[in-house]
Formats: structure tokens, C-alpha cells, sequence
């Protein structure tokens, strides 16, 4: 498995700029300027110096000892990444890029949103670098994240409504991809996830690489040697690659993605684009992609409104069909139970996405023996979700 | 190879006038309605007509095509449904018709396939919003084998690298996108209009057409005068939409496309 993506944005057949004619000098803007940022010592020096003092990295790869007693296998360790400033993972890339905008001086930044977790990051780090900043969030995940909503307006953010579709993440992205159209001279669109038209997904992904990396030396320092087992829920897939990527040449790391399964793969309400769909071009990139015969992008449905997605970041297409990296899905119910479980055993409360990669992790970890090792990312904290899980048990609170 | 479309711009020209190229979306209210609108809006003055194929996530348009779109797909609008009424239209019309499709609806029918239906169905080219021709090697082939000429975008940000290297692909003409911004936007700087098209005309001597934007005769008018086609889009989807299914909505959109084929033969009559 040579380096990917290629210069064209391709992993394997995967990737690619599938975007209008007016947005493709600005992705090679992006590209140029990405990769000259990228070879640049005060860039880096900057970005981390954010993510030391401001994100709290690195964050804590924290063994489970309760779970693991619990479940009675492997030995779990939980990569940190609730603990990040604004509470998710998501603040690692909003950071990067946010410092990219600067260095192409445009000063308004754009982002869509689904939990609301990338819009907080974006709004936060727009904040703190004084860039203007509008969030583009489907109407449908407006109502449950409203906390999240109000967190964003009080960091000076506009955030705004989008009533087309399905309306949610997906919907949120076209419409954010359609202000980047009209506005694309004075604004950088901050992308949340691996998606969309190269270099994104690459840079993104690079991004997030740190969790991996931190993920690498903590495992080292406290066992002496890899685990065997990564997991990671999957909306695009930016917390899964992000720590997956340090560890795709150590053949021996297992890596599995969760994907939400929502009422049932059967029930064709979910999210699993590895279960029920097939390549095809959505907002940019070619992968796998939940639709119809007739190529209309189906809607989905997930109790997590950051797994809710139709497609899934290209490389995590192009590491399944290499077999690098498995995929699989857990149900709304089996993600619920495991918030419960997180809760009661070790006193952290994950978001639902992050619930999602527990869920798998009571499947999986009593089927391993009990000196090998597993690595979760729980990729957020569950105070975002508390109102809509309130609601869910039918209490006002 | 000369193909349809490239017939009708040499004999617009022989005849000192502009193409009228008049998009409607495929299946809005219905596509009885599309077929009935071809053949109406070709008497009306449209010299070739633009047929968008109703896509789930249309990234480039404004809310305007993007309901027309929902409606399309809710009257049970597909690619498939729109290559039977273009074979039942060519009974009745050869006005050149170009579709305007997203890719993943042309991916998921197998891209050659539709490559050789479309072609054979009487399709005269194709238009792809998301598909720069960076990524058009897979169609080119089958589009090359079937005679379907692949019809590419150049924006107001395309650079001079670019504006070179998509006009030389460009098939039948160039489509000129006449704003940043998505359809149903509005066009304020037509001086900056006439320069990139002056640009485009320097690279390639296939036909220049400018949309996005021309939403009044009076646009028409002042496009012709710099452009070989005018492209309205979003202007006619209104109409359709203001008259839906009631019986006068056909005839009432032919005046609006003769109002604004006439703006355009008035303008090119006037010396220069
Ligand atoms: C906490 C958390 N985890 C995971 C995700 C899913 O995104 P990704 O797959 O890109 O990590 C989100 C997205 O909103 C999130 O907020």
C-alpha cells in the first residue's frame, strides 16, 4: 500500500474533485497552500503551540480498569479526546485550518455542522483568531443539539438554519458548499470532517493524525507494545482516521470503524454505508455512498446527528477494500446502553457518536483474551446530548 | 466530427443571430409537461434546449432549480424516464437537447451505458456541474464512441491555466458561468462578462454560452451582444412553478421565451 491520496486527491478509486468549475482554483489554492504550510516550521511551531495551550493536548490515553473488569476481556484504554477544549476532536482540524484561512488572509470562515461539536470548534476558533464566522446546520439537528445552537451564538457566531432535504448534516454541507460558491474570494470553508473534494480529506485527516500519534507513544509508555485493536465510531471519519493513521503500517493493529446503525441495517433507517450502499459521487468525492438505483442520495437516520451522513471519507473506502481496516455498525439501542454503561462504570458521560464505538467495544472486548490491548477513541463528551437523551426518557428538565 | 449542436451555432451565425438556450428541468410538474414545454418552447424561439435531470443534492443551484428538482423527483422523475421522453420527443422536434446532470445520477445508470442510450435516444450533449473535465477520463471514452459531445463550465475564478485547459475540452460550445454564485443569482457585472468571454475566445474557437443569471429579456439582450448563447434557467423554472399544473402554464411560459428571443434578435439587429 503506497502513500495515498495521489495528487489528484485519489485513494485508489476513491477521492477526486467532483465540485463546480468555480470552486476548483480555490481547492488548488487550498493544495498549494496546505502543503507549503505544511513544510513551514512556524506554521507547525503555531499549531502546536494551540493545540498545547489552548486544545489541552496531549490528552490522556486513560485504561478503563471498571469497563474492562466489567466486560471481562481485553484490556481497554480510552484516547482522551472528550477532554479537548470545546469537547471533541473536532477543535484539532477547526484549529489547522482556522490558521490556513489567516494564511490566505481570508477572514470570513464558513462550516456546516451535525452534532453541533465541529460548529462549536469553528465558532471557538473563530473567536479566538477574530475571523467572522457563519455555521450551516440542517434544521432537524438544530432541534437536538439545541444547546450546542446557543453555545455557537454566544461565541459570536451566526448560525444558520437549513430546512432542505433531510436537514441535516448533508443538507448543511450543500448549502455551506453553495456559500463557498458565492463567497469564495473572501472565505475559507472549514470543512468538518474527511469529505468532500481534494485536499480535504488528506488535510483533515493530517490534522487529526495527532490523536494516532499521541495514541502511539501513551501505548508504548504504559504497556510496552501496540495494541491490538483500534476502534472508532465513523460519521466521516475524521476522529477513525485521525487515529488510525499512525498506525496503518503495523499490519498487526487491527482497525475497526462503527458506523450507526440506527433502527436496524434492515430497516433501511441507519447510517452503515458499508452495509447498505455502493460507490458513487456525493458533495465532491467518489465513495460509498447510501442511494437508490437510480443514484438519489437516500436519507438515513441515527440517534447521533454526527454519524447521520449518506457517505463516508473516501479513504475509509479505499482501506476497506484493501482490507486494512473493517467496518461494522451498532444500533441506536446498542449505542444508548453503552452511554448508560460509560456513564455508571467510569464516570464519563461520551457523546453518541463516541457512544457508538463503546457499543462495539462490549461486543468485542470479551471475545479477546485478557492481555491483549484495546484502544477506543472516545472522540467526544456526552453534555451536548443530555437534553435530547432527556427527551428521549421523557423528561423535561 | 461535427455534431448537432455545432450546426446549430453555424447557422445561427450564418443568420446574424444568438442561441437561446432555454433549460428546463426534466419531470417538472411532470414529464408529459417537459415533452409538451420542448416542443411549445422551440416554436417560442428556443434554439436548443437544456433538460436538467433532477438530482437528490444539487450543490450548484439555488432554492429555485432545487424545487424544481424535489418536484421532478417526487412526479417520479429518473434518467431512465427522461431518455424515453427525449426518444419519444425526436417523433416531433430536432431541436438539440443537452442534459444537465449531475454525475452520481450518471454514475449509478454505468456511465457508458448511458453514453450509448443517451446518444441513441437523440441527446446532443451533456452538461455535468460537478464534473471539471480533471475528472471526466472515464466518460470520455464512451462520450467519444457515442458522438456525445461533453460540454464543460469555465467560471469568473477560472484562472488563465484553467480557462485554457477546460475551453479545449469543451465540446459544442463553452458555458460560461456569468457569477460566483449558484443558479438563480443575480447578474451585476456584465462589463466583466464581456471580458472573460473576450478570454475564452482568445483559447478555443468552439462557442461561448453565458448562464446563470439572465433572468429578463433586457439580460438576454445585453448577453447577445457579447456571447454566441444565452443561457435562462432559473427565470423559466419560476414560471413553471408560478403555473404548475394549471392548463395555461405551457403557453404562458412560450411568451416568456419569445419575449426573450425577441429582446435578442431586436439587440443583434441594432448596429454595433
Ligand atoms: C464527538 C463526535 N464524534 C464523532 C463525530 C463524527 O465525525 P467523524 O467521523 O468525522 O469523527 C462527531 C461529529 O459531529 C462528533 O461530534
Amino acid at each position: 500500500m503506497g502513500s495515498v491520496p495521489t495528487k489528484q486527491g485519489r485513494f485508489g478509486l476513491y477521492g477526486g474533485r467532483y465540485v463546480p468549475e468555480t470552486l476548483m482554483p480555490a481547492l488548488l489554492e487550498l493544495e498549494k497552500e496546505y502543503s507549503s504550510a505544511k513544510k513551514d516550521r512556524r506554521f507547525q511551531s503555531e499549531l502546536a503551540y494551540y493545540l498545547k495551550h489552548y486544545v489541552g493536548r496531549p490528552t490522556s490515553l486513560y485504561f478503563a480498569q471498571r469497563l474492562t473488569k466489567r466486560l471481562g476481556g481485553a484490556k481497554i484504554y480510552l484516547k482522551r479526546e472528550d477532554l479537548c477544549h470545546t469537547g471533541a476532536h473536532k477543535i484539532n482540524n477547526a484549529i489547522g485550518q482556522g490558521l490556513l484561512a489567516q494564511r490566505m488572509k481570508k477572514l470570513r470562515i464558513i462550516a456546516e455542522t451535525g452534532a453541533g461539536q465541529h460548529g462549536v470548534a469553528t465558532a471557538t476558533v473563530a473567536a479566538m483568531f477574530g475571523l467572522q464566522c457563519e455555521v450551516y446546520m440542517g434544521t432537524e439537528d438544530m432541534q437536538r443539539q439545541a444547546l450546542n445552537v446557543f453555545r455557537m451564538r454566544l461565541l459570536g457566531s451566526t448560525v444558520t438554519g437549513v430546512d432542505a432535504g433531510s436537514r441535516t448534516l448533508k443538507d448543511a454541507i450543500s448549502e455551506a458548499m453553495r456559500d463557498w460558491t458565492t463567497n469564495i474570494r473572501t472565505t475559507h470553508y472549514i470543512l468538518g470532517s474527511v469529505l468532500g473534494a481534494h485536499p480535504y480529506p488528506m488535510m483533515i485527516r493530517d490534522f487529526q493524525s495527532i490523536i494516532g500519534r499521541e495514541t502511539r507513544r501513551q501505548i508504548l509508555a504504559a504497556e510496552g507494545r501496540l495494541p491490538d485493536c483500534l476502534i472508532a465510531c465513523v460519521g466521516g471519519g475524521s476522529n477513525a482516521i485521525g487515529l488510525f493513521h499512525a498506525f496503518i503500517r503495523d499490519k498487526k493493529v487491527k482497525m475497526v470503524g462503527v458506523e450507526a446503525g440506527g433502527l436496524g441495517v434492515a430497516s433501511g433507517k441507519h447510517a452503515a454505508r458499508f452495509a447498505g450502499g455502493k460507490p458513487g459521487v456525493l458533495q465532491g468525492t467518489m465513495t460509498y455512498l447510501l442511494q437508490g438505483d437510480d443514484g438519489q442520495v437516500n436519507l438515513t437516520h441515527s440517534v447521533s446527528a454526527g454519524l447521520d451522513y449518506a457517505a463516508i471519507g473516501p479513504e475509509h473506502s479505499y482501506l476497506r477494500d484493501q482490507g486494512r481496516a473493517e467496518y461494522t455498525s451498532v444500533t441506536d439501542d446498542e449505542a444508548m446502553a453503552a452511554f448508560d454503561l460509560l456513564a455508571r462504570e467510569e464516570g464519563i458521560m461520551p457523546a453518541l457518536e463516541s457512544a457508538h464505538a463503546i457499543a462495539y467495544t462490549v461486543k468485542v472486548a470479551p471475545t479477546m483474551k485478557k492481555n491483549q490491548l484495546l484502544v477506543v477513541n472516545l472522540s467526544g463528551r456526552g453534555d451536548k446530548d443530555v437534553q435530547q437523551i432527556a427527551n428521549m426518557r421523557g423528561i423535561t428538565l | 466530427m461535427t455534431s448537432k449542436l455545432d450546426h446549430t451555432f453555424a447557422t445561427l451565425r450564418q443568420r446574424g443571430e444568438k442561441a437561446l438556450i432555454a433549460y428546463v428541468m426534466a419531470g417538472d410538474p411532470s414529464l408529459q409537461d417537459t415533452e409538451q414545454l420542448v416542443v411549445e418552447l422551440e416554436q417560442a424561439g428556443a434554439d436548443i434546449i437544456e433538460l436538467g435531470v433532477p438530482f437528490s443534492d444539487p450543490i450548484a443551484d439555488g432554492p429555485v432549480i432545487q424545487q424544481a428538482a424535489e418536484r421532478a423527483l417526487r412526479s417520479g422523475t429518473s434518467l431512465r424516464t427522461i431518455l424515453s421522453m427525449v426518444t419519444r420527443l425526436r417523433a416531433r422536434t430536432q431541436i438539440p437537447l443537452i442534459l444537465m446532470a449531475y454525475y452520481n445520477n450518471i454514475h449509478a445508470f454505468g456511465p457508458e451505458r448511458f453514453c450509448h442510450e443517451a446518444a441513441q435516444a437523440g441527446v446532443d450533449g451533456v452538461i455535468m456541474p460537478d464534473m471539471p473535465p480533471d475528472e471526466a477520463g472515464p466518460l470520455r471514452g464512451p462520450a467519444a464512441a457515442a458522438g456525445l459531445p461533453l460540454i464543460f463550465l469555465l467560471a469568473p475564478t477560472s484562472t488563465e491555466e484553467r480557462r485554457t485547459f477546460v475551453a479545449r475540452q469543451s465540446q459544442g460550445f463553452v458555458y460560461y458561468v456569468s457569477l460566483t454564485g449558484i443558479t438563480g443569482a443575480k447578474l451585476h457585472n456584465m462589463a466583466d462578462v464581456a471580458k472573460n468571454v473576450e478570454k475564452i475566445r482568445k483559447v478555443t474557437r468552439v462557442p461561448v454560452a453565458v448562464g446563470f443569471g439572465v433572468a429578463t429579456p433586457e439580460d438576454a439582450a445585453k448577453v447577445a451582444a457579447i456571447a454566441d448563447g444565452v443561457i435562462v434557467g432559473s427565470a423559466i423554472v419560476k414560471q413553471i412553478a408560478a403555473y404548475g399544473q394549471k392548463p395555461e402554464m405551457v403557453k404562458h411560459v412560450a411568451g416568456f421565451v419569445r419575449s426573450l428571443k425577441a429582446a435578442m434578435r431586436a439587440a443583434q439587429s441594432k448596429p454595433r
